[in-house]
């Protein structure tokens, strides 16, 4: 899943200066489960704005709402009417929410209350790691399921380096070495030896550095042109 | 010869090499670099140029390099992964053997949050690079040496002659792993192996061998790290902070006596235990050139250049081998 984290109430508070009327819009998929940008947090987010703007004698419309999903168009395309009243949109989806409803919404702008942080799992309630950097290069079957690209704080492909300290890395004795984590995984079961080659340099076109990348799934491509004809 | 550097030309003759250490000022002061050239120069085959370590931003390992070559000191620049994409480290590797360097250190450099230590602010907000990681840093390198390519497969007119360098914990954990580890530098084409800082000479022991076990030392010339300790409280911060580092008690005791010999006299204190530094360097240089397969030491006297002399001649590796050009 995504996983942010709600801005700041000032920086939010800063950024919705000079707005009359904004819809606080959050999204019911990822950033709802990392309980920062649901429906439940827009009303709250909502609530705490208005009385802010009371206490400063601001005379704004401040509102919530939200929906399944900002990042296919059938979901928000219901309620865009009304979205379309407002000045502002205070978006609590992810980066991705805010990017795809600019593009649809037409002269409103989209301002972004969440801080998009990572793809993550969820160990224990109310706690994210990231575990997945979207590199578009999976080396997993490699390390033993075990992501070197995000989960070292240098990307190595052949770690680990000399900062791995009790099997924590240099940056932190709270974050674990991820070099140390895949040699034990990989003596757990029993393919060490896959450790033992050299790993040439990646290929990082396929990540976020070759450019904004898209995926297309040909035969739904191929079906959906079908019906469109 | 693949590089025909001073430092190969030693390994290759079969006395024991001396490697130095040159940290480069945090500012654009020359002079600095001349002052430590010139305290190295003659009592070690080749300094390392540090390539802006902890990630504080200094002279550029390249430029302080050149201004070493100049001075007479042969300079092993140092090249962090951290700072560079393949792009701009091969384009430095072209820039440095055109100015006439020869050695190179591949390192994956000091994370950048490590930047904003004690008083400093430095640059914990940067954005790091690790295009490639060290061993395949080393890869290109010798592919370009050897092979007249980038490593994107463009030709090169003329190659860059480097003799390369890897770093190696080899008391890091998962300690196991770490001769592993040393093989794939070692695969990957690094003629020679400067290690971390050792001061435990037994694990040492136990690690070489397993390195000899896999034949890696006919393969690479392993240079064993010393890093010259200053006073007590330096090795108590080693041994429980520094990654891969452990010192021995005994060490660590014979130091705090050389500080309570002193006194109050702070001023005595300071002499006491960099005498005592030295001499525990000294013991472990020798300790360590006994060890089968260590083919040298890399003696760092972090921003205390001056101490090399001493210490070379004092474990009887002055005066250095000449070569003719």
């Amino acid at each position: 899943m995504i996983v942010g984290e709600q801005k700041k109430i000032e920086e939010i508070w800063e950024m919705i200066q000079g707005f009359k009327k904004i819809l606080v819009f959050g999204c019911n998929t990822c950033i709802a489960v990392c309980h920062a940008g649901g429906g439940k947090e827009a009303e709250i987010l909502a609530s705490l704005l208005r009385m802010k703007a009371k206490q400063e004698g601001l005379d704004l419309e401040i509102k919530d709402l939200a929906v399944q999903r900002h990042c296919e168009p059938e979901y928000f395309e219901p309620v865009m009417e009304d979205v379309r009243k407002y000045d502002l949109v205070l978006s609590l989806a992810c980066g991705v929410g805010v990017n795809f409803l600019s593009e649809r919404i037409g002269n409103i702008p989209v301002y972004p209350g969440i801080n998009t942080e990572f793809f993550g799992g969820v160990p224990q309630p109310g706690f994210f790691v990231e575990l997945c950097a979207g590199c578009g290069d999976c080396v997993l079957h490699l390390t033993g399921g075990i992501c070197p690209v995000v989960r070292c704080s240098k990307s190595l492909m052949n770690g680990p380096c000399g900062g791995t300290n009790k099997g924590k890395c240099e940056i932190s004795p709270d974050v674990d070495c991820a070099w140390f984590l895949i040699v034990e995984r990989m003596k757990q079961l029993g393919t060490l030896e896959k450790l033992f080659q050299v790993q040439p340099p990646r290929n990082w076109a396929g990540g976020t550095h070759g450019g904004p990348r898209r995926v297309v799934v040909e035969h739904v491509r191929t079906l959906e042109e079908q019906e469109s004809k | 010869m693949k590089s025909g550097s001073n430092l190969e030309k030693v390994i290759a003759s079969g006395n024991p090499a001396v490697t130095a250490e040159l940290g480069p000022p945090m500012s654009a002061d020359a002079h600095e670099v001349i002052k430590k050239a010139n305290q190295l120069k003659g009592f070690c085959d080749a300094a390392n140029i540090t390539d802006c370590q902890t990630a504080v931003v200094r002279i550029s390992s390249i430029a302080a390099a050149y201004i070493a070559l100049k001075e007479g000191l042969e300079p092993v620049m140092q090249m962090t992964c951290r700072d560079r994409n393949r792009i701009a480290m091969q384009a430095d590797f072209l820039g440095a053997a055109a100015l006439g360097l020869k050695n190179c250190l591949c390192i994956a450099g000091d994370h950048q949050s490590f930047s904003a230590a004690g008083r400093l602010k430095g640059h914990p907000g940067a954005k790091n690079v690790y295009d490639v990681d060290t061993c395949q840093l080393v890869g290109i390198m010798k592919k370009m040496r050897d092979e007249g390519l980038q490593q994107g497969g463009d030709k090169l007119e003329v190659a860059p002659k480097f003799f390369i360098g890897a770093s190696w914990t080899p008391m890091g954990d998962p300690i196991d792993f770490r001769p592993y580890n040393l093989k794939k530098k070692v695969d990957a084409g690094a003629d020679f192996i400067q290690t971390q800082g050792i001061y435990d000479m037994e694990l040492f022991k136990v690690q070489m061998e397993k390195a000899r076990n896999l034949g890696l030392h006919e393969r690479t010339a392993m240079l064993a790290g010393i890093i010259v300790p200053k006073s007590a409280m330096m090795l108590k911060y080693m041994d429980s902070s520094v990654a891969g580092v452990t010192v021995p008690k005994e060490l660590i005791n014979r130091m705090l006596k050389a500080k309570d010999a002193a006194g109050d006299d702070k001023k005595k204190a300071k002499e006491l235990q960099e005498q005592e530094g030295m001499k525990i360097t000294v013991e472990l240089v020798k300790q360590a050139l006994d060890i089968p397969g260590v083919k040298g030491v890399h003696i760092q006297a972090i921003e205390w250049e001056s101490a090399i002399e001493h210490i070379v001649k004092a474990a009887g590796l002055y005066p250095r081998p000449v070569f003719s050009e």
